[in-house]
């Protein structure tokens, strides 16, 4: 669904962040981003959309190559991939639902959404969203007025709600105390299950990573030095991706996750029927 | 290097090194030394004899500026009323204009370097100029009166205005305008969403304190004819009616008095 092919990033002042990436996303799959701080995690998803203008290579999604949009084509292909940020990147003095709404931003006029008046199958959807990822109490709260993981959460829906293709995930838990971390990623595994997702996650917890991603890839200095299944990854490929350390001291997952699991997914049930793509009735 | 090796082999550390603080030293005796200097020149060029009786001048005035004139004051409502016209319809007018002045001179907002540097000439072109200065040149071109002061506190809010919500847009924080970008938003939409609710608050603030700054401008605007109680005083002032003048003072000083008092309020309700 998702092809780079070559994609380089070399910033004006030298440095040079990614060199030849090589990597093909199929639908539904989620991909885990591992590496050190500074290996171009954060700027390869960012070339994704655009964020950042990669200076070498291609991109494609579906038929649309991404590299060569502007304008117009870019805002329209940047409704189908919805993003998620580390500092959840809500608007504080927002109220939850016009954060959540703001996914709609690419498919409503300007003083529509000036005058928040978007199309009653969005609302509709927003409010489904937010009781899917449990927030149905906290509509017309403050985002500042919310925990970490609540605000993700809201995060998390607003990006669902752009009807996206694809999910880029840029570090989810970073800002999160483990219990939470396991929460959200869970969390973002099932949507994508649900709505058939792919998505790329830029992690730093490796036993995160391993739990909940379809696909593991390393990257060290812009370069991609791992491309494997979860159960590959291995404590001497981890000295290759982020230089030598004990690797068998690094805690396992914790075994109560079943009883986390819980609340999540009794809802999941209820809440995947209802649901459903709304790419071709939300549009206006 | 502050850090240096004693004999003992302890490293030592001070806050300058000897030859820093040496010139820190130089430094103070050179800045004393010029104020001693412009003193002395102030001094020698400044004709003493009128300041000896200054005591008495100023004793002479405060007589007669004594007991206020009470009864004075049923006449100067109205062009009270016209001073806090022009300051509030001057404010608001001044801040319509800022508005969007200040995004095309933010350098996280503006569309080109070309736009910007235009929207920093109008800032700068605004703030440079005293509203007295703009007042006197709107009563050549549109006569006197109230219009005039209106539009001379509105052109000299613009640069103020302009400048404070542009450095505070230029301060936002950049993450959820690029979220706001990455739904696929358009420049206006990015605009209203990501960086309008950031600088609501100072920008309410600024528009508040602007205000509060008008009300005391727009009180001498008059002195040059473009309305409001100026034009008594001036008048006053002509005419050597000092019981006059000291009520209107006072005037002026109980309604800068009020309008602090309501910026406060308003600004400690929005923030």
């Amino acid at each position: 669904m998702l092809t780079l092919s070559g994609v380089g990033k070399r910033y004006p002042t030298g440095d040079r962040a990614l060199n030849e990436i090589e990597v093909t996303l199929p639908k539904g799959q989620v991909m885990a981003l591992i590496g050190p701080s500074g290996a171009g995690k954060s700027t390869l998803i960012r070339c994704v959309n655009r964020l950042v203008e990669p200076t070498e290579g291609n991109i494609r999604l579906d038929d649309v190559e991404l590299t060569s949009l502007s304008g117009h084509k870019l805002r329209q292909a940047r409704r189908s991939m919805g993003m998620i940020f580390q500092e959840y990147a809500l608007v504080d003095r927002l109220s939850v639902m016009e954060n959540v709404l703001s996914g709609r931003l690419g498919y409503v006029g300007f003083w529509r959404s000036f005058l928040r008046r978007y199309p009653q199958t969005a609302v509709a959807e927003a409010f489904r969203l937010l009781e899917r990822v449990g927030l149905a109490h906290a509509i017309d709260k403050r985002a500042d007025a919310l925990s970490g993981g609540q605000r993700q959460r809201v995060g998390i829906a607003r990006a669902l709600l752009q009807s996206p293709k694809l999910l880029l995930v840029d570090e989810p838990t970073a800002s999160l105390d483990p219990k939470t971390s396991r929460q959200i990623m869970r969390l973002i595994r099932e949507l994508c299950a649900e709505r058939d997702l792919g998505a790329i996650i830029n992690i730093h917890d490796v036993a995160l990573a391993k739990q909940f991603a379809d696909r593991i890839v390393g990257l060290r200095a812009g370069e991609i030095v791992f491309d494997g299944q979860p159960s590959e990854l291995t404590a001497d490929i981890l000295t290759t991706i982020y230089g030598e350390e004990e690797w068998d001291t690094t805690p396992e997952p914790l075994e109560s996750d079943e009883q986390n699991a819980t609340r999540p997914a009794s809802k999941r049930t209820q809440a995947s029927n209802v649901v459903t793509h709304m790419a071709t009735g939300g549009a206006s | 290097m502050p850090v240096s090796t004693a004999q003992h082999g302890q490293p030592q550390w001070r806050l300058r090194t000897t030859r820093a603080q040496w010139l820190q030293y130089l430094a103070w005796l050179a800045g004393v030394s010029l104020f001693l200097l412009c003193w002395k020149l102030i001094s020698d060029n400044t004709m003493w004899v009128f300041v000896e009786d200054a005591g008495r001048q100023g004793a002479d005035l405060i007589s007669r500026m004594t007991p206020p004139e009470w009864s004075y004051a049923s006449q100067l409502w109205k062009p009270m009323w016209d001073t806090l016209n022009i300051a509030t319809l001057g404010t608001a007018l001044g801040i319509m204009l800022a508005f969007p002045v200040a995004f095309l001179a933010a350098r996280n907002t503006s569309p080109h370097p070309l736009v910007r540097s235009a929207a920093l000439v109008i800032i700068v072109s605004s703030r440079s100029i005293n509203s007295l200065i703009w007042a006197m040149l709107l009563v050549t071109i549109l006569g006197p009166g109230v219009l005039a002061g209106i539009i001379a506190i509105a052109l000299r809010s613009i640069g103020f205005v302009g400048k404070l919500l542009y450095e505070a847009i230029e301060e936002i924080h950049p993450t959820p305008v690029e979220a706001i970008s990455a739904t696929g938003a358009s420049r206006l939409q990015v605009m209203s969403y990501g960086v309008l609710p950031q600088v609501m608050p100072a920008f309410a603030g600024i528009s508040v304190y602007r205000w509060d700054i008008n009300i005391r401008e727009s009180t001498v605007l008059g002195l040059v004819g473009a309305g409001g109680i100026g034009l008594q005083l001036n008048a006053s002032i002509n005419t050597l009616a000092w019981d006059h003048v000291s009520v209107i003072f006072l005037m002026i000083f109980a309604t800068v008095l009020v309008s602090e008092w309501v910026s406060a309020k308003v600004r400690h309700a929005i923030i």
